[in-house]
């Protein structure tokens, strides 16, 4: 598949800090693309190199193979979804929608039937007359994302989309900009700190810390496979062994990641000691200490909580503990 | 490709010139016109006037700042620092009470009304606030018909027969100065405070409450310590105000001097720049001590 | 206690700080229809209504007055571009000597009057410039740029920096996100510095008897007939009048920036 965005070493600094640092990427055409990683990761910073609101201390941005050094960004093929919407508070809702159009002179009956359409699509019609302000956050958030699609972009970029909405919201949201980009066959791009939004939504996912990308992969290739063991934590929290112990069980001198729910209480084993537990709800999640490492183990509803200071022994699959082979001891 | 397209791609891939374009009218503007002439007045502090055929003598020199310590020009400087000390105490004890009230309690109409109510007369033309008290303080004026009116007359007279303060009457004596100088700037100490007020959580008013404070504790241990970056920052209008007017006490007051009237009359009657330039430096090197205290007690959070 | 009513000790000593604050200026309307002219007597004699005409009649009055406002309206306009200029780069980016920017603003207003008199008074003369209608216009725009700023920077600051990115996102260039996305947004907060600086500006008194060689704007008649009282039934006029018209402007922005969180006015 030919490549939408291209990332070719490049570097973004403010000051004396590298927001982005060597970074290289491809994000295929087509592709539910997610950047994930903790504030300050350098994820957010990426987008807008694309978008065109920073400019590469180094390397180079490519978009549909074109270096994009000398574009502006309202020459290029991508539009945004801002975190904070960034409805223009002056407009109603037709006007926003319509806004591309307007500063690319189309003419007024041909913008406002785009501007429906653009509304009906994300489920929101009849709103064209109101103002922003008086609009639910969800509702400006599908303003948004009308007012970036009506330009028809070949990459939609999206900044924390979801991330001033409340649980429900969310998880519905999820689904629909799902279906919405199977439809439109367009790239999205988008960035979130939320593992589990990375997850479920995304084709593949880069994670990000400190400027740099730490793994790409699919869903299941990070989370199964974390290639560090900050992906490892980052990414559904898994406890990650220490070399000591992993030399021991398995030869290799890497840590490993494994996740707690792959855990069960067994006869033999590694021995651990119960440190605490907190009740989940659909589960509880028991703290332990084997041989000087702290893990975590989830315990499925209706097993036994062994009490605290107790003795247990912890078992697993062989194919569940996950060695990072290209990563030491953090 | 169109000039404000050309021109505006051109803009993106160098924001610094656009910050630049954006900068130089008003840097230039305040830059030349303004520091500038400052700057000329400033050097010309630094030359002296020749005693006998009054001609300026372009030669660097001390001796006019030297003539500042002469006992005469020092009592003009000590008075001035006086009078504005007293104008911002009496104004922060008066904004203190109007400022915690609109703060606090009034709500809706009511804090419209207190704020037009304080905004109106802040921007009311000073020369008519200047106007109208010499219309309250003349002797045939509503003051003095007031007082006699109330059989109070004589305690006016004896107020005016105290030293300093009073004089032949309240428009030519430095209570009069006084009172006029509190009235004018007052506006602008109460609305730094409010500012102040207004940023005070009510939670910790009821947390106050709650730990056992009374009104009054609450008063002196939570609000005022709060509210004091907002009475510093209003403190810096009224006395650096005062530092500079000379037309106040010119119109009601006694025929000695502020530094104000001792700028205006060294370069203007006495033609005596040099000495009007040292003059004016004496405000500016007292509110720059002033500010720089100021900033360290957090005043221009309030501003 | 945020919830208790005021005291009654409070609420007496507010409502006599603004009773303070306003009974003089009440003073002003009352001696404009006083019959007495020679003296500034209480209560008045009687009232009437014949200065008005007499004021209306008074060439001198209107000459002030009608340089009064060609001065602040082009001060104003000056005030208005360059404030907007220095709040736009101010707000937008952080950049080496912001602090130094704002200072640079502030400063024309923050130094007593009779300093920033005094120097373009000796400024003129070193540059040998005749004082004339533009030097008290230089004189006015530069203490006005710092309402306009004050006003300007606020609301910059308040209108998100994504809308700006989201329109040049969406296809404006820097041209028509100006037009269509900055200045409908700023355009109150504009409107109400103007308002102020042309108050401010009519209202000055202390840095024009600097500027303004012969000149007479209303508050230098104004000053000449504090200082040696002429037309003591004319000036009373005139001082109602002149309250009266500062009125209208901040009462303008006031209701342009009502329900913002930078309400206008609030650094003259």
């Amino acid at each position: 598949m030919a490549s939408a965005i291209s990332f070719e070493g490049v570097t973004r600094q403010f000051g004396t800090v590298r927001a982005v640092d060597s970074l290289d990427l491809e994000i295929a055409e087509g592709e539910f693309f997610a950047l994930l990683g903790p504030s300050g990761s350098g994820k957010t910073t990426s987008l807008r190199l694309v978008a065109g609101f920073e400019r590469p201390s180094a390397g180079r941005v490519r978009i549909f193979g074109q270096d994009a050094g000398a574009t502006p960004p309202y020459r290029r093929p991508v539009n945004t979804v801002f975190q904070d919407y960034a409805l223009f508070p002056h407009l109603n809702v037709r006007d926003n929608v319509a806004f591309g159009l307007r500063v690319a002179g189309k003419p007024r009956p041909e913008r406002y039937r785009a501007a429906e359409a653009a509304l009906e699509m994300v489920k929101l019609p009849g709103y064209a007359d109101r103002k922003p302000s008086e609009l639910s956050g969800g509702q400006r958030q599908r303003v948004a994302l009308a007012r970036a699609l009506v330009n028809q972009p070949k990459v939609l970029l999206l900044d924390e989309p979801l991330g001033a909405l409340d649980l429900k919201l969310r998880e519905q949201m999820q689904e629909e900009l799902k279906s919405l980009q199977r439809s439109l066959g367009i790239t999205f791009v988008f960035v979130t700190h939320d593992q589990g939004e990375a997850l479920s939504m995304a084709d593949r996912v880069a994670v990000f810390n400190e400027g740099r990308i730490q793994q790409v992969g699919t869903p299941v290739e990070v989370y199964d496979s974390p290639a560090t063991p900050f992906v490892a934590d980052f990414v559904g929290s898994s406890n990650v062994l220490p070399s000591s112990i992993v030399a021991r069980l398995t030869g290799h001198r890497h840590p490993a990641s494994l996740r707690p729910e792959r855990i069960r209480l067994a006869e033999a084993g590694l021995a651990a000691t119960v440190t605490g537990a907190s009740f989940l709800g659909a589960a509880t999640r028991l703290f332990v200490e084997a041989e000087g490492a702290r893990m975590s183990v989830l315990l499925p509803k209706g097993a036994l909580v062994p009490d605290t200071g107790s003795e247990v022994r912890l078992d697993w699959d062989a194919d569940a503990l996950h060695v990072m082979t290209g990563a030491q001891d953090g | 490709m169109s000039l404000p397209m050309r021109l505006s791609d051109a803009l993106w891939r160098r924001p610094r010139v656009l910050l630049l374009l954006l900068l130089v009218p008003p840097l230039l503007w305040l830059g030349i016109v303004y520091l500038g002439s400052l700057f000329a007045l400033l050097a010309q502090s630094f030359f002296s006037i020749d005693e006998f055929s009054g001609l300026i003598n372009y030669e660097f020199t001390l001796r006019t700042y030297g003539e500042l310590f002469r006992a005469a020009n020092l009592d003009i400087i000590l008075r001035t620092l006086v009078i504005a000390a007293a104008v911002t105490i009496a104004a922060a004890v008066i904004a203190f009470p109007i400022a915690f009230y609109a703060a606090r309690y009034a709500r809706g109409r009511w804090k419209a009304l207190f704020y037009l109510g304080i905004m109106l007369p802040l921007w009311s033309s000073y020369l008519v606030k200047v106007y109208a008290w010499k219309l309250i303080l003349a002797r045939e004026g509503i003051l003095n018909w007031l007082l006699e009116t109330l059989h109070l007359d004589w305690l006016l007279a004896a107020y005016l027969s105290l030293p300093v303060l009073g004089g032949n009457s309240l428009s030519v004596s430095w209570t009069g100065t006084f009172l006029v100088f509190l009235y004018v700037w007052l506006p602008f100490m109460i609305l730094p405070i409010q500012a102040a007020l207004e940023r005070i959580p009510p939670s910790m008013l009821e947390a106050a409450g709650d730990l056992g404070a009374d009104r009054g504790q609450t008063l002196r241990y939570v609000i005022l310590p709060l509210a004091l970056p907002g009475i510093v920052a209003g403190s810096i209008f009224t006395f650096s105000l005062t530092l500079g007017d000379y037309i106040i006490p010119q119109i009601i007051g006694t025929s000695a001097r502020m530094i104000g009237q001792a700028v205006y009359q060294f370069q203007g009657t006495a033609g005596n720049i040099p000495l009007a330039a040292a003059f004016a430096v004496v405000p500016i090197v007292i509110m720059g001590i002033y500010l720089t205290v100021a900033r360290r007690l957090g005043a221009f959070d309030a501003l | 206690m945020h919830s208790d009513r005021a005291s009654l000790g409070l609420k007496i000593a507010a409502i006599a700080g603004l009773l303070f604050l306003h009974l003089p200026i009440l003073l002003i309307f009352v001696y404009a229809f006083t019959t007495e002219d020679t003296s500034y007597q209480w209560p008045p004699p009687g009232l009437t209504l014949r200065w008005f005409a007499v004021t209306w009649n008074r060439p001198d009055v209107w000459e002030a007055l009608s340089l009064s406002i060609r001065v602040a309206a082009i001060s104003t306009a000056i005030a208005l571009l360059l404030g907007t200029l220095c709040a736009a780069a101010v707000a937008r980016s952080r950049f080496f000597g912001r602090e130094t920017v704002s200072l640079l603003v502030i400063l024309p207003i923050a130094l007593p009057g009779v300093i920033t008199g005094i120097s373009l008074r000796s400024a003129f003369n070193l540059a040998e410039i005749p004082f004339s209608f533009w030097t008290i216009v230089m004189g006015h725009a530069t203490f006005c740029v710092v309402v306009v700023y004050n006003n300007a920077v606020a609301r910059f600051r308040r209108t998100s920096g994504s809308l700006i990115e989201a329109s040049m996102d969406l296809g404006a260039t820097y041209f028509q996100t100006f037009r269509l996305v900055i200045l409908p947004n700023i355009a109150t907060a504009l409107l109400a510095g103007g308002m102020l600086a042309f108050a401010l500006s009519f209202d000055e008194v202390i840095v024009t008897t600097f500027t303004s060689g012969q000149q007479q704007t209303l508050p230098i008649w104004m000053l000449e007939e504090l200082v040696r009282p002429r037309q003591r039934p004319v000036t009373n006029v005139v001082a109602m009048v002149v309250v009266l018209v500062t009125f209208l402007p901040i009462l303008g922005a006031y209701y342009l920036t009502r329900g913002t969180d930078t309400v206008a006015g609030q650094g003259k």
